[in-house]
């Protein structure tokens, strides 16, 4: 039984990749034979629909202002978290449990209650249609759920180690750095993607908040619905090309991932 | 595990606090607000009184949308944790199938929720789409624009292909995050694979579980831009979900009193039940 | 019950080897009788881990042998050669109470209820746990829960060999002592063998019978704690064990006689110069340092008192020493001689002991 084991993850793979290979197979096609025939693969292969997102600037200026608010976000919302989640794992203070569920009931409300208020939020402080302004709204949903992970990471190291570190004669920021966060790579590395993949693909609140300068890449493509309906080619190279940022960054927090944690010496 | 008490810890805690206290709370100031109130546009608002909140929680048409949420819901969530735990479960933990499993099962979380609408639409359909073309071709009439069994089946196949992965990257992490040490103990005690998932693997896996159901749960309750896209909530009415209702009343017929006082609904019931779910998970944390 | 043995076992982490230090374990070779308690002493990173991991099984060495009672036994699992293992962090299984922690281990080998109500209570009562024996086990302290650890090995009549890696580590200061001497009287009441890893020399000298002293995945010494102390084998061991270590320091040798700062050193018996050695040390540890009214001249620097005893700090011409001296003993303010007890100063060439 055990030699099956690998047929899981293969066809559970397979499943996923049978509608991105057709979102490839649409990207090389033209949106007329992609509505009007049925074909495994293109019949006229055409580079069209990505030539155009290349040559295009806004579109190649989108992904570039999706990257940066994302990376922003994911930076600032990891950062914060660690402390917090550290609090959160090991001690108690007044309104420890509280404050703990209130986080995630931030991430229960739907963005569309958020989008005029932060529009007009953010325009008065004159940071409309900036990065940082997309960035910093991100963190209403991302920081409550990478608190969530890290703190649930953080859990399972036993305080002990703590406690063998400080008679040891750590000070708690070399303790925090070089002992505790070495156990929970699997857990910032998860937190990381996960903060990058919300974010990402927010297309409310990135749409409201930015104009021209740091207008992102699910705005444009939302551009491909024009009145003769969907430029489906466009938008199926679109989506092909979004694919990519978010890969780049799960093959480099892969290790961290997978590494675990020893049960090794302090 | 014991915590120690300290109050310093809110030091912690207080970027996080603030950067999401200050996201948080002016808009909901706003919400709260025009739900107790009428609007006969030019910004001309009268006070109303919990009329709204009745007139919703009496509505035939929100008990509709909310039965077919629920059943949605539920159905997302039996397939999609045990499947996703499944295969966290028998994937590699060493060597080159890691790098492999980790990227191709992250793709479905990083196409934007329009374009996975619109991809599955053109995929789903009968003539053109490969889905739709090889269950015709297998003798099933099938036809999600207009049988609301197809057009269900076929969100929800959406939802799983797009969301299970976020599910087994969760409970991949939690279970990579289990020291050796339990492993070679339990191969020492003689314990059965079997013993192991229920004695070591779950029980640690516990908190990430519940960020995943919890994570689920939220998400597919609160789903909007997908089935729209895919099925715009039809054929009719079939697939028209909470979100997708109360989005119809708020833009469609401009009702902003009503909208606000379903979505302050909305909130309430995914706050209850997310609520109710952590308190049973977490019953026998902190107990000594 | 079993004799260990081990052939010429190394072991290396990586796949190719391109120097020594690229082996964890080199060449070991070790027998140890059934029943005895023993100990791995070394500072981390030596090998005694990886050594320990080869001995139960969770590893297996990249060359040599491991036998049990002669029985080749290197390329069986944990289960099949009947071990138990401590680790360094209490593991348990947190859903399940001491109870039901400690008869694991039988319902997995399908003993009868009966049997293991009986033996789980003889373990909880040696180890006193009766008292929490259906409480959670996740609700115990540190020491409660490497207690549970050690009992999950206990419980199973027919187990070879115990083993133990740095299981105090996490254990509060204050309770250490009371568990080590738990283990020491826990050996004496079920005599099996017992296999000790740490790097605190205090826990080894006291738990074992015979310390195996290991330095950069080698065995440096063997003996019992007495003659780790008293002739060290080793450099290394003298420096390691003792507290302070060993006085190691320069002298040289000619004609077979040893000179150390200009003075004549007497040794117990004569050294025998063999061979060209590169460096030579003439090792004596504080306890064996004596004041004299002739000897090696030296100057007083610093008197420490240590309650039970002063340690004095002195410099000669032929470097600095650590002296141990009673604390009633009237320390001189300036210039001393000092003598070395002869039967308990040695010398060593290129680190080994030049034996007589």
């Amino acid at each position: 039984m055990k030699k099956y084991k690998w047929l899981v993850p293969t066809i559970y793979i397979i499943f996923l990749m049978l509608p991105i290979y057709w979102l490839l197979n649409m990207s090389f096609k033209t949106t007329t034979e992609i509505i009007n025939t049925f074909s495994l693969w293109p019949q006229e292969f055409t580079l069209d629909n990505y030539k155009a997102i290349f040559t295009d600037s806004t579109w190649y200026n989108g992904y570039l202002n999706s990257i940066y608010y994302v990376v922003i976000n994911t930076v600032i919302s990891v950062s914060a978290a660690l402390p917090a989640a550290y609090a959160f794992s090991r001690y108690n203070f007044l309104g420890d449990k509280h404050l703990f569920f209130w986080l995630l009931t931030n991430r229960m409300a739907p963005p569309a209650i958020f989008a005029l208020p932060f529009f007009q939020f953010y325009s008065s402080i004159n940071l409309f249609d900036t990065h940082l302004a997309v960035a910093l709204s991100h963190c209403l949903f991302n920081i409550p759920l990478a608190v969530w992970i890290l703190e649930g990471f953080m859990s399972a190291v036993p305080k002990e180690l703590d406690e063998t570190a400080y008679v040891d004669g750590y000070s708690f920021w070399r303790f925090f750095f070089k002992i505790f966060i070495p156990t929970i790579t699997a857990g910032i590395g998860i937190a990381m993607f996960f903060c990058f993949m919300f974010s990402w693909v927010e297309l409310l609140l990135a749409k409201t908040l930015t104009a021209v300068a740091a207008k992102p890449i699910a705005a444009i493509m939302t551009r491909t619905a024009s009145t003769s309906g969907y430029e489906l080619g466009l938008l199926a190279a679109a989506g092909c090309l979004t694919i990519i940022p978010g890969v780049i960054v799960i093959y480099f927090v892969r290790n961290y991932i997978a590494k675990g944690f020893a049960l090794g010496r302090v | 595990m014991g915590k120690t008490l300290n109050q310093k810890a809110w030091f912690f805690v207080l970027p996080v606090f603030i950067l999401v206290a200050f996201n948080a709370a002016i808009p909901l100031m706003t919400v709260v607000n025009y739900s107790f109130q009428e609007t006969f546009g030019d910004n001309v608002f009268f006070w109303e009184g919990t009329k709204w909140f009745k007139q919703i929680l009496r509505s035939e048409r929100f008990h509709a949308a909310l039965g077919r949420q629920f059943l949605f819901t539920s159905i997302i969530l039996i397939i999609q944790i045990p499947l996703g735990i499944a295969i966290a479960l028998s994937m590699p933990k060493k060597g080159p199938g890691v790098s492999i499993c980790l990227v191709l099962m992250s793709m479905p979380l990083l196409i934007p929720w329009n374009v996975v609408g619109a991809m599955w639409n053109i995929f789903a359909l009968p003539e053109i789409g490969f889905l739709g073309k090889a269950i015709n071709t297998l003798g099933i009439k099938y036809n999600f624009t207009q049988q609301p069994f197809a057009a269900w089946f076929t969100t929800i196949l959406m939802d799983v292909w797009h969301w299970t992965s976020l599910v087994v990257l969760l409970s991949y992490a939690g279970l990579c995050a289990i020291p050796d040490a339990y492993y070679q103990a339990a191969k020492i005690d003689g314990a059965s694979r079997w013993a192991v998932l229920r004695h070591i693997e779950l029980p640690k896996m516990k908190k990430v579980l519940t960020i995943a159901i919890l994570l689920r749960f939220m998400d597919s309750f609160m789903i909007y831009t997908e089935p729209f896209v895919l099925t715009g909530g039809g054929p009719g009415n079939a697939t028209a979900f909470l979100s997708i209702d109360l989005v119809k009343i708020a833009l469609g017929q401009f009702d902003l009193g009503p909208a606000a006082a379903m979505s302050l609904i909305y909130f309430f019931i995914v706050l209850l039940i997310c609520w109710v779910f952590y308190n049973l998970m977490m019953k026998n944390e902190g107990q000594k | 019950m079993s004799k260990i043995s081990l052939k010429n076992l190394s072991h290396s982490y990586l796949a190719k080897q391109n120097k020594d230090l690229d082996w964890a374990l080199r060449d070991i070779n070790l027998e140890w009788s059934d029943g005895g308690a023993y100990a791995l002493l070394g500072p981390s990173g030596c090998g005694k881990t990886t050594l320990l991991n080869i001995i139960s099984g969770l590893l297996k060495p990249t060359k040599g042998e491991v036998y049990f009672d002669d029985k080749k036994i290197t390329h069986l699992s944990p289960v099949e050669r009947n071990i138990a293992q401590v680790f360094q962090f209490p593991v348990i299984y947190d859903t399940m109470t001491v109870f039901d922690n400690l008869a694991f281990p039988l319902r997995n080998r399908g003993f009868s209820r009966d049997r293991i109500g009986a033996r789980v209570k003889e373990i909880a009562e040696m180890l006193d746990l009766s008292e929490t024996l259906y409480n959670r086990a996740s609700g115990l302290t540190a020491d409660g829960k490497q207690k549970i650890s050690l009992g999950r090995g206990l419980v199973r009549s027919d187990v070879n060999v115990i083993m133990f890696d740095e299981p105090l580590t996490v254990i509060d200061p204050h309770l250490k002592w009371i568990l080590r001497s738990k283990l020491k009287e826990l050996h004496q009441e079920i005599n099996r063998t017992m296999i000790y890893v740490t790097h605190d020399q205090t826990e080894a000298l006291t738990f074992a019978d015979q310390v195996v002293v290991m330095h950069e995945g080698k065995i440096v010494q063997k003996g019992t704690p007495v003659e780790l102390f008293e002739k060290p084998k080793h450099t290394f061991v003298g420096h390691f064990i003792g507290s302070p270590g060993m006085n190691i320091l320069s002298c040289d040798l000619k004609n077979d006689e040893v000179i150390f700062s200009k003075t004549k050193i007497e040794t117990e018996k004569k050294i025998k110069v063999k061979k060209n050695y590169l460096k030579t040390q003439i090792g004596v540890r504080p306890e064996f340092v004596n004041f004299s009214d002739s000897g090696i001249p030296a100057k007083v620097l610093k008197v420490s008192n240590a309650g039970r005893h002063q340690i004095v700090d002195v410099e000669c011409s032929g470097g600095k020493l650590k002296m141990i001296s009673s604390a009633a003993t009237n320390i001189p303010s300036e210039n001393v001689y000092l003598k070395f007890n002869s039967k308990y100063t040695h010398v060593y060439g290129d680190d080994w002991i030049i034996e007589e």
